[in-house]
């Protein structure tokens, strides 16, 4: 199949993700369950046999979630609340809540209280680096098993459980195959496409998928990036939904070869471990890829691992994309900024007001820091 | 009038002489340790470490309305204009060292954080540790949406036993398991004390009004576990019974009563206070304060240490947004109110959202709720018009259906 052809493919998915889970329940009878934040262990669902998709917070009006959350919310949260009140998300069949920010934790309460759907709460831990915690770790994510056992009339075996982790893995792999091309060959792929795939990839069946990835990746491993030098951006935040920020980028020259979002790499970085108990080797994965300011690794984590991200992908500026309103990706900025300051990487800040919308005012910075470069 | 109390002139020399012996901690030999509101002080004391409260100090600088010139230093570098007011205080006082405190706080040989409270003091904390580059132990709370799970309280009590681990490694002392003991009980102690002086309130007219609560609640924040705070609660409890038996209200006149949610606006306490009163109106129970009596049941008072884990964890804000509506709805008729003023504060997430469904789950008990939108220490996002509007408003709904009654 051709590059386009397969590009199509992921971008319809990623478009209106909502109406392929629609399709993908009628045509499978699958159970679906949402997830609102990137510390959702889909292994457990996959194994029960349902269908684990990301909530994007689609909405474009928050009428309904204003009756419940504050303007002072982050846009993400009211816009998943307003998917859920407003009927978009009636497919699904349950939500699940890992424990993250604040605003998350409340808005489980204010889900579980108005919206009927099975709800799952995984009370994970805040910190991630003590034995105490990752041992807590294993026991919430048995937990969070056995719930869903319960919730959906099920038994999760094994099997069941290792089949899932070895495709969550090769979807990973994949995944991580795709941004690791375009970091060695920039524009080798255009970012909002790439934007596009991780999106579809975190509503898809996960076989199709990673079918679908085999395909594209087969044409992109003999393609050639830009021609033109590029200028390296990578943007770091928590979401950034809108392709249109790619094509600002990429329209003056630059190139996002990494990013250090939800809606990025956080969504595949980290392999299972497919050799070891599968519930700790689970858990294990998500204490010790790079995580959410949310979570604890220790007091520099984040710092520390942007440094790493610019120097590993020769980048030539930082964007980023920071939710108003978002506590712990705001609180780390200032530090972060002086870090960057100190290597002489160039970046800026962009406030978004919505996740999913690009203004006139944004577009003009992200030009000007382009130019700069 | 009642006036006064004189309780309060005790307790400003309490707090002066605990910053003065925090400040020549140095000298006494003795460490420091910040730690956030909601945390397990008592292991501290036990080990003769001063507690040191940043949310404290925050709380000083906004009763001194410079939460907002304050604020905007920190924004200055780089931190949002939408994040904790207290966090940005505390941050900016730790660089200019302006603070209601000469030369500001002491400097932390620790930083103990628990996210009980939220999950803004774990940005807060992991910030100052790498300003003052000493170890930071994070007391992690599991959310209590529904239930506390086996599996959390295990945490949590192991936590316990690593914090103790900490302890002892950073100051090089033996945990001192006979003082933690008493300090226990005094903690305990303390807390009912606490408790007991919020139920003066109960009593019309309230000898107390939430204002005063907010002032007095600074030694069962600090220093519970002390014998200091014991003392000093039995003086204030009998300050306010002496006025229940005397019928001496805190407010002139008290026609009706009202119960408050979330963290006072400090810098317009006063204000508030007048305005409410002029009304007629006290303001007799409050969610904020009550939360450090709200979990004597859950700790056993011989064995402390294994308990307090589960305190911790359940407190007020650590709970879904259903429980803490079925907190208000017991103080509605223990205190028996006629309103609820709801402070939207938007330093403060977790207590702020839900507030609506709160509104929502109240339905059944027939009581108007005021939401004042505002900051507990920014006053750049408070209005005294539109409150003062509102407020207004408010109390002729108030007066009209205690008429229709």
């Amino acid at each position: 199949m051709q590059k386009t052809a397969i590009l199509t493919r992921f971008r319809e998915v990623a478009n209106a993700p909502y109406a392929y889970l629609r399709k993908l329940k009628s045509t499978t009878g699958k159970q679906m369950i949402g997830s609102t934040c990137a510390f959702t262990p889909e292994e457990f669902i996959l194994a029960a046999g349902a269908h684990p998709f990301r909530i994007f917070g689609e909405s474009e009006s928050l009428s309904g979630a204003d009756a419940h959350i504050q303007a002072y919310g982050c846009s993400m949260v009211r816009g998943m609340l307003e998917d859920g009140l407003s009927g978009k998300l009636d497919f699904a069949d349950g939500v699940v809540f890992p424990h993250a920010c604040d605003s998350i934790q409340r808005l489980s309460d204010i889900w579980r209280l108005n919206i009927k759907s099975l709800h799952f709460d995984v009370l994970l831990p805040v910190k991630l680096d003590t034995p105490t915690a990752k041992n807590y770790f294993v026991k919430v994510l048995q937990r969070f098993g056995k719930d869903i056992e319960k919730a959906l009339g099920v038994h999760i075996t094994d099997n069941a459980l290792k089949e899932a982790v070895i495709l969550m893995n090769n979807l990973r792999r994949r995944l991580k195959r795709l941004y690791t091309l375009q970091s060695e060959k920039p524009g080798v792929i255009s970012g909002s496409d790439l934007a596009a795939i991780v999106k579809a990839a975190m509503v898809m069946d996960k076989q199709e998928a990673v079918t679908w990835l085999d395909e594209l990746l087969v044409l992109l491993e003999n393609e050639q990036g830009s021609q033109e030098k590029v200028k390296r951006i990578l943007i770091s935040g928590s979401v950034c939904s809108h392709p249109d920020i790619h094509q600002m980028i990429e329209d003056k020259g630059g190139v996002v070869v990494w990013d250090d979002l939800c809606s990025g790499t956080r969504y595949f970085e980290g392999i299972v471990d497919e050799e070891k108990p599968l519930v700790e080797a689970i858990a294990g994965r998500f204490t010790q890829r790079y995580v959410c300011p949310a979570k604890h690794l220790g007091v520099s984590f984040q710092m520390e691992n942007l440094k790493k991200l610019v120097s590993t992908h020769k980048v030539d500026g930082v964007l980023f994309m920071i939710l108003k309103f978002c506590e712990p990706f705001s609180f780390d900025y200032p530090d972060i900024k002086e870090e960057l300051e100190n290597m002489e990487i160039p970046f800026l800040l962009v406030e978004m007001d919505r996740h999913n919308e690009v203004d006139e005012q944004m577009r003009t910075r992200i030009d000007t820091m382009l130019e700069i470069l | 009038m009642a006036g006064r109390l004189k309780a309060t002139k005790k307790m400003k020399s309490i707090m002066k002489w605990y910053y003065i012996e925090a400040k020549y901690a140095r000298y006494l030999g003795k460490k420091i340790a910040w730690i956030t509101s909601g945390g397990p002080v008592e292991p501290l004391i036990a080990m003769n470490i001063i507690p040191i409260y940043p949310e404290n100090h925050g709380a000083m600088i906004g009763a001194s309305k410079k939460g907002g010139k304050m604020s905007e230093f920190a924004e200055g570098l780089g931190y949002s204009s939408d994040v904790c007011s207290y966090a940005k205080n505390d941050i900016t006082s730790s660089i200019t060292k302006e603070s209601p405190i000469k030369g500001g706080l002491p400097k932390p040989d620790m930083l103990i954080c628990s996210n009980n409270i939220c999950g803004t003091v774990l940005k807060w904390y992991e910030i100052q540790a790498r300003k003052f580059g000493v170890p930071l132990f994070i007391y992690d709370t599991p959310f209590v949406h529904t239930e506390f799970t086996e599996e959390a309280r295990e945490y949590v009590n192991e936590q316990t036993k690593d914090y103790i681990r900490f302890l002892e490694k950073h100051t090089g002392k033996k945990f001192d398991y006979k003082k933690m003991k008493k300090v226990g009980k005094l903690s305990l102690e303390a807390m009912r004390l606490w408790k007991n002086v919020l139920e003066t309130a109960e009593h019309k007219p309230s000898p107390m009004t939430a204002f005063d609560a907010f002032f007095h609640l600074a030694l069962i924040v600090t220093l519970r576990g002390k014998k200091v705070v014991v003392k000093y609660y039995k003086q204030l409890l009998k300050e306010l019974e002496v006025r229940n038996r005397n019928n001496v209200g805190a407010v002139d006149n008290e026609k009706y009563r009202l119960l408050w949610d979330n963290l006072p606006i400090w810098f317009r306490m006063r204000w508030l206070s007048e305005k409410f009163a002029s009304h007629g109106a006290a303001l007799v129970a409050d969610t904020y304060t009550q939360a450090w009596c709200g979990v004597i049941d859950y700790v056993d008072e011989n064995d402390f240490l294994s308990t307090m884990g589960e305190a911790y964890t359940r407190i007020h804000l650590n709970v879904g947004v259903d429980q803490m509506a079925d907190t208000i709805k017991k103080f509605i008729k223990q205190y028996d109110v006629d309103g609820l003023v709801m402070h939207s504060n938007r330093s403060c997430k977790p207590y702020s959202f839900g507030q609506y469904d709160i509104q929502n789950l109240l339905q059944d008990e027939d009581i108007p709720v005021l939401m004042i939108e505002a900051d507990m220490t920014d006053e750049r996002k408070f209005s005294d018009s539109q409150a003062e509007a509102r407020i207004d408003a408010f109390m002729e709904v108030i007066k009209q259906r205690k008429k229709e009654k």
